[in-house]
């Protein structure tokens, strides 16, 4: 894991006095908060509905056990005891208060953390599978480009203003864990005839309320130009984008008005003249970050087998486990989502659970997955049964990975001011539905996705159902989609017709499930069905 | 111009800044004033007779003066670049950073703020307009040459 040097320790002290000092004009009252929001902004505080949130990056999605302990000391000590773990592999705590932002800043500092370019318009927190470095499928861990790319674009002067804000994807495998055609400038690793290392660019992808998937602008740029591409993506955008108007300045917009091909094109003649002013970084500075990032010393000669005698440990194992590249280990996945919570909630006990796993079974690393869950990505097959054991007595044993209950869900009316609708009742409710684990089981893989509102901080648009609020003369409602998918087989999810109260959007969504189960065929998933069917195949069920 | 932050030695250009049409058909003009979407590019020509570039802020919100001030000194030019409009004190460090040299905002900025934020970052992480040293070069002191 990356580890800061006396440079990165220097920057992130220096934001932290930056903040302090602004806070305290604010408190002071010699600013306002209009003037004083661009600033925080900057530094992933949010003023909400009772309170300040504050947005804190997990790069890459990993952790130690150290930050995790630091994040569960804050919980108990700034908020209520817990956090909230989100769809970009940050977590946000929700009851913060504006006087202690920069000593939880200072604090964070002490661990190598931050909340840099965490909210505003900004380039965010680089998301990346959260399987890196331990998955089977990767060509190589995609971290420490991640690493590098999170350094190169940490107060980049000519972006200190975006149009909107700016999110970075990188992955490594063929399966796509990580939405990353759902990213502003998602990339994946791939290796070239030659064996030479690059990338695949996708940009212009983007929620919200216009969803775009991201296309391919490149199937081969050299690892060494990447940045130097990076940087033509955002010129071209920062450039040419709209400014008059918020909702139409996210770089998907521009892709779309200019068209693909002529946004490639632009692309590319700026990205040979930014070549030609030599701003890339030199293999030796990569060389120094992967070295933090070389595999942990696994062991070798370990037993494949798992004993399988403990029926519960059985089925938490078939449903948890993914395959991991070195021989005796596997990826643990910890289900953040248990029947009738709040999915990506965890408390600061659960958190020094999780911590305290990871130092002694899981090479003191751990990762945050965008869909709200936790990973111990290096665990032994031997010890699995005691992991397991350890999550179960924390109530972090479910065993619903990817199936009806992992619901991914938007903090909505409960926390957010911007919400149209409630997201998390309706995510308990329908998790409640399916509670039975056999009829979890029997249905199989299925995204269910809720956004509160248009601005899709839930992936609704990726779900293979999504559930999105809206203010329908002034009252709670909610509109059913269907058929989109933030994998590999990325889609955008379709409206199925009229809206639903929050009972009506649980019943339907049972109908469509039921519908599934009757029609589909041998093997088929729920969106293999959807997409057999199509949207009319599914609306006499919902309808009736 | 008391209201005017410079970071220049030379005699500041006294003409008044014309717009970019203007500033092409006139031969004799020396300053110009680049408004948020005027093209920088189409100074490639002229550049030897300018010796001012006025890039305006018609909000803080609108980055793109920043990009027209980094291509300006891509492109070789030496000369005064001045922010106007809404500037926001807390940015001029990456304005600097950007070839900004001189800063004359709306709102007159406030000295001892512009001294504190023009110092507050004690590194860089990425080459720009200025002679900064990114970080990743202080850590390899050997390619000193790069
Ligand atoms: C509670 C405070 C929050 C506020 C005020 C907020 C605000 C917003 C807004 C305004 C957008 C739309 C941006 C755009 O379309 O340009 C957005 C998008 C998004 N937010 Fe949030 N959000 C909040 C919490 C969250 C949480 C908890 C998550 C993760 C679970 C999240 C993840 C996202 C994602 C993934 C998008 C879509 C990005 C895209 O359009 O590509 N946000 N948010
Ligand atoms: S989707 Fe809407 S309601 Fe949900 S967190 Fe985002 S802004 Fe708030």
């Amino acid at each position: 894991m990356y580890k800061y040097d006396q440079y990165d320790d220097a920057m992130v002290r220096a934001r932290v006095e930056d903040f302090r000092d602004q806070t305290r004009r604010r408190l002071e009252g010699k600013m306002t908060d209009d003037q004083f929001k661009p600033l925080r902004l900057k530094n992933g505080l949010y003023l909400q509905l009772h309170a300040y949130m504050l947005r804190i990056a997990i790069p890459y999605g990993t952790l130690n056990s150290t930050q995790l302990r630091k994040l569960a000391h804050i919980a108990r000590t700034y908020d209520r005891g817990y956090g909230h773990f989100t769809t970009r592999q940050n977590i946000q705590f929700h009851w913060i208060k504006l006087e202690d932002a920069p000593d939880i800043l200072g604090e964070l500092a002490d661990v190598e953390m931050h909340c840099i370019q965490t909210s505003g318009e900004s380039i965010r927190n680089i998301s990346a599978d959260h399987y890196a470095g331990a998955a089977a499928d990767e060509i190589m861990d995609p971290r420490p480009w991640a690493e590098t790319l999170r350094q190169m674009t940490t107060f980049m002067p000519e972006f200190s203003y975006l149009p909107r804000k700016f999110k970075i994807c990188v992955i490594a495998a063929e399966e796509d864990r990580a939405a990353m055609r759902w990213h502003d400038f998602g990339l994946r690793i791939v290796k070239n005839e030659a064996g030479e290392i690059g990338f695949e660019v996708y940009p212009g992808g983007g929620m919200g309320r216009t969803p775009f998937i991201a296309y391919k602008s490149s199937d081969f740029v050299p690892q060494h130009q990447i940045f130097s591409y990076l940087q033509a993506v955002l010129r071209v955008w920062n450039r040419h984008a709209r400014r008059d108007n918020i909702h139409k300045q996210r770089m998907k917009i521009l892709v779309h008005e200019l068209g693909e091909e002529e946004f490639t094109r632009q692309v590319e003649e700026e990205f040979r003249h930014i070549l030609t002013l030599g701003t890339d970084f030199p293999q030796a500075e990569y060389d120094r970050i992967a070295a933090y990032f070389t595999p942990p010393p696994f062991e070798t000669g370990l037993p494949e087998e798992i004993d399988r005698s403990d029926p519960d440990f059985a089925v938490w194992i078939d449903q948890q486990i993914a395959p991991h590249k070195a021989p005796g280990y596997a990826i643990v996945n910890v289900s953040l989502k248990p029947i009738g919570g709040i999915g990506g909630d965890i408390t600061a006990e659960q958190m020094e659970v999780v911590a305290d796993l990871a130092e002694r079974y899981s090479f003191d690393e751990l990762r945050v997955a965008h869909t709200q869950n936790l990973v111990l990505p290096h665990v032994r097959k031997a010890d699995l049964y005691a992991v397991w054991q350890q999550l179960r007595d924390a109530g972090l044993a479910d065993a619903n990975l990817d199936l009806v209950t992992d619901i991914i869900a938007c903090p909505g009316l409960d926390y957010c001011s911007l919400a149209n609708a409630r997201s998390l009742p309706v995510a308990a409710r329908i998790a409640e539905r399916f509670a039975d684990p056999a009829v979890q089981h029997d249905l199989g893989e299925l995204k269910i996705k809720i956004s509160g509102c248009i601005n899709a901080c839930g992936h609704h648009h990726a779900g293979h159902i999504g559930i999105l609020g809206v203010d329908r003369k002034g009252t709670e409602n909610y509109q059913l989609l269907l058929g989109g998918s933030g994998a590999e087989d990325v889609s955008q999810a379709k409206i199925t017709g009229p809206g639903f109260d929050e009972a009506g959007v649980v019943d339907a969504v049972e109908r469509a499930v039921n519908h599934y189960r009757t029609i589909r065929e041998p093997g088929e998933r729920f969106i293999d069905t959807y997409r057999r069917v199509g949207m009319e195949g599914f609306k006499e069920a919902i309808y009736g | 111009m008391a209201d005017v932050l410079r970071f220049r030695d030379d005699a500041a250009a006294d003409e008044p800044a014309v717009s970019l049409d203007a500033f092409l058909d006139q031969t004799n003009a020396v300053s110009v004033r680049i408004e948020a979407g005027d093209d920088v590019r189409r100074l490639a020509p002229v550049l030897d007779r300018l010796r001012l570039v006025e890039i305006d802020f018609p909000k803080f919100r609108d980055g793109r003066g920043f990009s027209s001030a980094s291509i300006l000194r891509e492109m070789g030019y030496t000369g005064e670049i001045k922010a106007t409009g809404d500037v926001l004190v807390d940015l001029i460090f990456f304005m600097r950073r950007c070839g900004f040299d001189s800063f004359a905002p709306n709102v007159p900025l406030d000295p001892a703020d512009a001294e504190a934020a023009l110092n507050r970052y004690p590194y860089v992480y990425q080459h720009a307009a200025d002679a900064e040293v990114p970080i990743w070069q202080l850590r390899h002191p050997e390619l000193a040459n790069g």
